[in-house]
């Protein structure tokens, strides 16, 4: 494995008084994918939140390719590398397919990914490429939405819950992508509820427990019990 | 005959109200921004041509070249400085920062330039006129001014529609914190939003020094005429924005023509009829 792509240390998360993420060690290296499970309101999203700069993390310990950014912006840890498929697509509903995808170019930190390859990974895009970006069905939208984020040349992808009210089939076409996505040289963050789909992608699970991270390793060692302990917190609930 | 050339008149009068209203429109359609001193702005835009020709001695139309970017810089720099400072989840402090500047804008152009009535005058650009026959006449200044909106709102709509900034704007005014995962800094955005908006007003002011007598009171009844145009035509539409500014002037121009008294009020009327019936306005902004 590379180097150390995003690393973070002790990271602590507030919603104004209330604390959400209590000390996450999380540490990706280039190349990898790396799953993040957990239940509802176990941190998952907000730990996205944190290290993309949409919440505000002062003077913590959080390193992107090798810079401490704990106090970046949003808009500048984009043009850094970072790129964020958001929870609910979040696409621009007065702008159209095309658009949509240009618009994640405003920020681009290379020039690998272009209009032609998003529509070669995504077919389907180029045929609705005129269409309003949320005219779409839900998961032509996600693919709308991811390849939004790699027009900006991500070097770190970070997907939330890109399966969310997909019909399985439609999952599936979507994370047939993974793979080309990763031989464009992206390092994927992929944040999921279904934890079969994150097993079979990742290199690495961390599973996530009402902020904190309650378990990590590589799927194959990871037991289906230690796995709904970690997801359901279970043992806590039995003592 | 009377009544065409009412209705002729209150055409070419919505044109000054469209530019009135495009600066306000583009900031709530942008930021989600209203901006009560949008109309002193634009007296201080009237007044800033003023100063121009004192000092230059040009025709007040040349003044366009100074008074614009001017304007624009000021709306860059004080939505980067204070403005931005007021935006948030809560509408309220935009609101009582720009009725706080509308109060320091009147007051200030009252000491300086006193309460008297001014107005530039543009030689034969006044009373110079086209007749359309039938005994049917345009003025040539109304003309100009009404041209200029369709330019100016046509050379908006293409920037909106064309360039990667209007692009990041439009996005912008579909969602402000998603748009800031795309690269783009939002308070930057604004700051540009304000600056094209501010420019607009330097012109609608530049006109309206020409067009009619200003004093420093007379902004507050501009941000009305503004507001109805842009609510007429329905928020988030620049065309919109423009019939709304028709509307307003064209029922303005037939209330005047039943009797001068009733002009302003037969604006205020035709507002609100539409408002009952279609509350949204004629044009709101279209989706997908």
């Amino acid at each position: 494995m590379g180097e150390t792509v995003l690393k973070t240390q002790g990271l602590k998360a507030f919603y104004g008084d209330f604390q959400a993420l209590f000390g996450i060690n999380f540490e990706i290296n280039e190349g990898e994918t790396v799953a993040i499970i957990g239940s509802n309101g176990a941190g998952k999203s907000t730990f996205l939140r944190a290290i993309t700069g949409m919440l505000k993390t002062p003077g913590q310990d959080i390193s992107f390719l090798g810079k401490s950014v704990g106090d970046a912006r949003a808009h500048a840890l984009v043009k850094m590398g970072m790129a964020m498929v958001p929870e609910g697509r979040k696409l621009f509903p007065s702008l159209t397919v095309e658009e949509n995808l240009l618009i994640g170019a405003y920020g681009r930190s290379g020039s690998d990914w272009t209009l032609d390859s998003v529509y070669d990974l995504f077919p389907i895009l180029s045929e609705r490429r005129h269409h309003g970006g949320t005219d779409l069905s839900g998961g032509q939208q996600q693919m709308v939405a991811i390849g939004r984020a790699l027009m900006s040349n991500p070097k770190l992808l970070l997907c939330d819950e890109i399966s969310l009210g997909l019909a399985p089939i439609v999952i599936k076409d979507i994370y047939e992508a993974v793979p080309k996505i990763k031989a464009h040289g992206a390092t994927i963050v992929v944040v999921e509820q279904d934890v079969n789909q994150a097993m079979a992608v990742a290199d690495r699970v961390y599973c996530f427990q009402e902020g904190h991270v309650s378990l990590s390793g590589r799927p194959a060692e990871l037991t289906r019990d230690q796995i709904s302990a970690a997801y359901f917190g279970l043992d806590e609930e039995i003592a | 005959m009377d009544w065409i050339n009412a209705i002729v008149q209150g055409v070419l009068l919505g044109g000054l109200y469209a530019l009135f209203a495009a600066g306000l429109s583009l900031m709530f359609g942008v930021m989600r921004f209203v901006n009560i001193a949008h109309g002193d702005f634009i007296v201080m835009g009237a007044y800033g041509a003023l100063v121009a020709v004192g000092l230059t001695g040009l025709h007040p139309l040349w003044t366009l070249i100074l008074v614009v970017p001017g304007m624009a810089v000021l709306g860059y720099v004080g939505q980067r400085v204070l403005l931005n400072r007021t935006l948030g989840d809560d509408i309220l402090p935009p609101l009582l920062v720009t009725f706080g500047f509308s109060v320091i804008i009147q007051n200030v152009l009252l000491e300086v330039f006193s309460a008297d009535s001014q107005k530039l005058q543009a030689g034969w650009l006044e009373t110079a006129s086209i007749l359309l026959g039938g005994g049917l006449s345009i003025g040539v200044m109304p003309l100009l001014i009404f041209v200029s909106a369709l330019v100016l709102i046509g050379g908006l709509q293409a920037f909106f529609y064309r360039s990667s900034l209007g692009r990041v704007l439009r996005a912008t005014s579909d969602d402000q914190d998603t748009v800031r995962l795309m690269g783009a800094d939002n308070k930057i955005i604004f700051a540009y939003a304000t600056a094209i908006a501010s420019a607009v007003v330097g012109i609608a002011g530049v006109y309206l020094a020409m067009r009619t007598n200003f004093d420093p009171s007379v902004g507050p009844a501009r941000l009305l005429f503004a507001f109805e145009a842009v609510i007429i035509g329905g928020l988030g539409n620049l065309w919109g924005t423009l019939a709304g500014g028709v509307i307003l002037g064209v029922a303005q121009a037939i209330g005047a023509q039943i009797d001068p008294g009733f002009q302003i009020l037969a604006g205020h009327v035709a507002f609100l009829a539409v408002l009952v019936v279609k509350p949204q306005g004629l044009f709101p902004k279209m989706t997908g």
